[in-house]
């Protein structure tokens, strides 16, 4: 046998590639169904560094479908809530260039949360109805109150609201949410050489 | 009324970047007058013409790169780059040899990454290897020192700065080299033949290098740069010396004296490991940097190719500083239970 | 005397503490309105129990404590209520933050009120509750709740209460003058404060640069007996922060993200030791404090005593102010404390110094030039950190790494900043990037929260579907049965015929009307 391949290298080539082939099979094989995760890692993923407003800005019926259609190929652009940080964040997981905020779907801004001007609340459930958080509390005829603490700041319960009386005030307007800003860079207030400000 | 917000602290050490650049320039000035004594006046020629065109360069730069020249010029660390590359280069070199240094050292060296601070290689360094690569022969003819032969007048050098091969030196090869092409003498008799070899080690040049130690620990006294990267290097040298020593055959490498004496050492130990920007960060990473550093100096001068090693060795660990750093981390405080202090 | 050891980094700064002449304490006398703001501890905010139009005596409760980690307020001084609304508070921020705004009558008329006959008798918990109620935060600086700060010795078991005399940073002599004016109850607060907290050992560190407190602290232990320590160390910046302190006096370091708690210890104040003695032994609830007054821009600098709430104007007249040198009002020391943008803001129970340079003095600083990582920050650095690593992620924003470089550790000193040659804003970088790392930890829980909670709604309302569905399903197969078993009658010759007659009765009600 071994003089046969001695004299054959070819053959001695082919079985050791085969070798390796049916080996390197068997381990990943293995490997395949030994580490089998649950679920679509992906999608998961991406819903992680969504900001789960819920809102339905960008057209997905809440955070985890808007994930669902990233991963199967969407454009990473149109949530509003995150702003560029999750756009960032999601060019850096998916590996691809990250692009500016689509503005069809909306502009960036500051977190909100509702609150109702409970004296002129009618107690008609339709916010409590569109509120994907569950996040107001209330019951037919009754007053509404919003958790501020779980409210997202989705802005779903303004437009069933039949005497408008929501309102959507600032989060972070008080002392004590705020924070030091980073210095100026004024060691090169522009950018690194003279074209890029000019593009910018 | 309303006054002005400040983040904190409201104070301020005195010593400000400027004043970095300016004590090391200062300390480079009893190696420059032994240089120009035992080679004449063409090191200090290489500086001022070195050092004009360099501000010319940094300026142009700057502007380009769309900074404040004004502002930025007064850093002074083009002046450093462009002194600590003259220093290395050799006396009486043709203008286009300088230019193409400070070019790129400069240039190449220093704002194509990004200007001061970004610069992963020493600049200076950059210059000379980009030159010693192109022009080894330029590179390589050093003026022989006073005694040994004629040192030129000021105008001689000027002519030979601005009038290309119109200069005509004498030149010699220096104590290492010698060394490294000695085959068959034995030490003492290779320094006592050759007219070269001073008491410790060449002539001129242990006066030079013993001049560039004490402006070196001046700045260490000062402040400036901690101790840990030059002596790091200057142990490791001489501990590579020592092994390679072979009691003085005609295959030794030298001794730990002849070594720390010799070349650049004392001029990279104190001017050019311990560039900031492109060196380890921390002082136990300058150890292990300037350690690394004295090590391959020692190989690459007595195995390699070229007549000093120093850019090469610097170099090639500013390559591995970033990886230094991190392994070198100091402990944060409260991370461990007891800790001596890092150093 | 115990060991001294010796901590990582530091820095030398110009002391100038002789500017401030400490030992003596001057009288910054009765403003005509104090400005009291509802948060002037860590915690939450106080609540009021009082109206505008209310008259108040001096020592009157003003607003009481909301919860656990919260002190009551006090009023300084007689006078009348005339406002509670957000005005400038002494905050690096500049807004503004509810407040209570005193009008004082003049006639400085008080409560009662009476401490404990011998303090030696009582519980701890009667006594905590007694520093409690006098509204005592840590007046060092951070001003956290000292009643809180007690309660330690219910979780774990302490050894040590050190007296923080260091006062380490340049310009303020505020502790250093009391030390002077007041030993003997400093001591006293201190016993009782160990007494509290079950501890046989009291450490009273000051540093060498206060000869005469230091003196003066000796004395006083020595005269009231029994296990006071004074101890002394050489002069640097930080000595002075608690942790380094602890390292300092113990040769241990506080665990990262742990309290000197977890080590036996528990640091104090002299400024708040006095207090605590003031509210065991008198009653006394805490309505004032020595302030410095200090900078070449003042004319009369000194320790000032100063009720809460005073106004810094009134102070600067006090001590002399000329303007025309000036462009920075600090509220705190030159290292730690932040600039002010209006001299309206009043002084706090965490108030213990306001400097006023002159542009001489303490320069406007240069731009920042680029970073050469010359490594003298790391050197300074008294945590052992990498500032220059920490300013780089901090500008890159890279969270992950300001993390493993430990960020967290960082205490704020500034002494990287006050060293750095490039002179680079560092602190205000690791300042933003803490602040950036905590939000974004905060909105991470709040989006967990959010998708669970949404999560849950939908698997409710899922559910709700399919039992809709299932009770629909239930009713036809019901409905089914009923017509199977009623006989030929077809379920779609019925629908029609009910259709049928249902369009009829609509038409008749049509035609009715």
């Amino acid at each position: 046998m071994l003089t046969l391949l001695q004299s054959y290298p070819l053959f001695a080539a082919l079985i050791a590639l085969l070798g390796l082939g049916l080996g390197f099979g068997a381990v990943l094989g293995y490997a395949s169904v030994r580490f089998r995760t649950e679920g679509n890692p992906l999608v998961d993923q991406i819903n992680q560094l969504l900001p789960q407003t819920q809102c339905g800005q960008c057209g997905h019926p809440g955070c985890k479908p808007y994930a669902t259609a990233i991963a199967e190929g969407g454009a990473i652009n149109k949530c509003p809530p995150g702003g560029q940080e999750t756009i960032d964040a999601l060019a850096d997981l998916l590996d691809v260039e990250p692009q500016a905020l689509d503005a069809e779907h909306g502009e960036e801004k500051e977190p909100n949360v509702a609150y109702i001007r409970e004296d002129e609340c009618i107690g008609c459930t339709k916010c409590i109805q569109a509120c994907p958080v569950d996040a107001i509390l209330g019951a037919a005829k009754l007053m509404h109150t919003v958790i501020a603490d779980e409210c997202t700041g989705c802005d779903l319960c303004v437009e069933p609201c039949p005497v408008d009386c929501i309102d959507m005030l600032p989060r972070k307007g008080g002392i004590e949410h705020w924070r030091w800003d980073l210095p100026e860079p004024n060691e090169n207030k522009s950018s690194i050489i003279a074209t890029d400000r000019a593009a910018a | 009324m309303s006054f002005l917000r400040i983040t904190s602290p409201h104070g301020h050490s005195p010593l400000d970047t400027a004043q970095v650049m300016q004590a090391v320039l200062l300390a480079t000035l009893p190696g420059i007058a032994v240089l120009t004594w035992f080679f004449g006046p063409g090191t200090l020629l290489n500086i001022v013409f070195g050092g004009v065109l360099a501000l010319a360069l940094e300026a142009i730069a700057l502007r380009l790169r769309d900074r404040d020249p004004q502002r930025q010029l007064k850093d002074y660390s083009v002046l450093v780059t462009s002194t600590l590359l003259c220093i290395a280069l050799p006396p009486y070199a043709p203008w286009w040899l300088i230019a193409t240094g400070i070019l790129s050292a400069v240039i190449l060296g220093k704002h194509v990454f990004g200007g001061l601070g970004y610069n992963p290689f020493n600049p200076a360094m950059v210059g000379y290897v980009v030159l010693l690569i192109s022009f080894p022969l330029q590179m390589s003819s050093w003026q022989a020192p006073r005694g040994l032969g004629e040192i030129p007048g000021v105008t001689e050098s000027l002519t030979a700065l601005f009038v290309p091969a119109s200069y005509d030196g004498v030149t010699m090869a220096t104590p290492l080299d010698l060394l490294r092409q000695n085959k068959g003498l034995l030490l003492d008799d290779l320094f006592s033949s050759t007219p070269q070899f001073g008491q410790w080690a060449g002539v001129g040049w242990e006066w030079v290098n013993i001049a560039f130690l004490a402006g070196g620990v001046w700045l260490i006294y000062r402040g400036i740069f901690t101790w840990h990267a030059p002596l790091a290097m200057l142990i490791t040298l001489g501990l590579c010396a020592a092994i390679g020593f072979d009691s003085g055959s005609s295959e030794s490498g030298g001794s730990p004296l002849f070594h720390w004496l010799s070349g650049a050492t004392m001029f990279g130990a104190f001017f050019i490991i311990t560039d900031p920007v492109s060196g380890a960060t921390s002082n136990r990473g300058r150890l292990i940097f300037g350690a690394l550093v004295g090590v391959l100096l020692y190989l690459i001068r007595v195995a390699g190719n070229y007549p000093d090693a120093l850019a090469f060795a610097v170099l090639i660990l500013n390559f591995a500083a970033p990886f230094i750093d991190q392994y070198t981390q100091p402990v944060t405080y409260g991370h461990k239970p007891t800790k001596e202090d890092d150093e | 005397m115990n060991t001294i050891f010796k901590i990582h980094g530091g820095i030398h700064p110009d002391e100038e503490k002789q500017l401030s002449n400490p030992g003596t304490v001057l009288d910054a006398g009765l403003p005509p309105s104090l400005i009291l703001p509802l948060s002037q501890h860590i915690g939450k905010p106080s609540s009021l129990c009082v109206a505008p139009g209310d008259y108040v005596l001096g020592g009157q409760l003003l607003a009481e404590a909301d919860g656990m980690v919260s002190v009551p307020l006090h009023a300084p001084t007689s006078g009348t209520v005339v406002a509670i609304e957000p005005m400038p508070v002494p905050h690096p921020s500049a807004m503004n933050n509810l407040c209570l705004e005193l009008e004082c009558d003049g006639e400085d008329r008080w409560i009662e009120y009476a401490g404990c006959e011998d303090w030696r008798v009582e519980t701890p918990d009667t006594l905590i509750s007694c520093i409690r109620a006098a509204g005592v935060a840590g007046m060092g600086g951070a001003g956290f709740p000292t009643a809180v700060k007690l309660m330690a010795r219910d979780r774990l078991p302490l050894q040590t209460l050190i007296i923080n005399g260091t006062e380490c940073e340049p310009y303020i002599t505020a502790d250093d003058t009391l030390m002077q004016v007041d030993a003997a109850g400093i001591v006293e607060g201190a016993q009782i404060l160990a007494h509290i907290l079950g501890v046989e050992e009291i450490l009273l560190a000051v540093e060498d640069n206060k000869p005469a407190a230091l003196d003066a602290m000796q004395k006083a232990a020595k005269a009231r007996g029994g296990d006071c320590n004074v101890m002394t160390f050489p002069t640097k910046y930080p000595s002075g922060g608690e942790k380094q302190l602890i390292e300092i006096l113990t040769g241990k370091q506080v665990p990262t993200g742990g309290l000197p708690a977890d080590l036996g210890i528990v640091c104090q104040n002299p400024g708040t030791a006095v207090a605590a003695r003031d509210a065991v032994c008198f009653g006394k609830p805490l309505t004032d404090r020595i302030v410095t007054l200090t900078g070449r821009a003042l004319a009369r600098p000194g320790n000032y005593r100063a009720r809460l709430g005073t106004p810094i104007e009134h102070l600067l007249t006090v001590a002399g102010f000329d303007p025309s040198q000036n462009q920075r009002l600090i509220h705190g020391g030159p290292m730690m404390g932040f600039a002010l943008e209006s001299s309206a803001v009043p002084i706090i129970k965490t108030t213990n110094c306001i400097l006023v340079p002159t542009e001489q003095e303490l320069p406007t600083p240069p731009d920042a030039q680029a970073c050469i990582r010359c490594g003298l920050c790391a050197e300074a650095c008294p945590a052992s950190l990498l500032p220059q690593q920490l300013y780089w992620y901090a500008r890159a924003k890279d969270q992950e790494q300001l993390e493993r470089h430990h960020l967290a550790d960082c205490i704020e000193c500034g002494a990287c900043s006050w060293v750095c040659p490039s002179h680079i804003p560092l602190v205000q970088y690791y300042r933003a990037a803490k602040g950036m790392i905590k939000e974004s930890k905060t909105e991470k829980i709040r989006s967990d929260r959010s998708r669970d909670r949404f999560e849950a709604r939908q698997e409710r309302l899922e559910r709700e579907t399919l039992a809709r569905e299932a009770q629909r399903a239930a009713r036809r197969a019901a409905a089914e049965q009923k017509a199977a078993a009623g006989g030929a009658d077809d379920p779609v010759a019925a629908a029609i015929a009910r259709a049928k007659a249902k369009k009829d009765s609509a038409s008749d009600e049509s035609a009715n009307s």
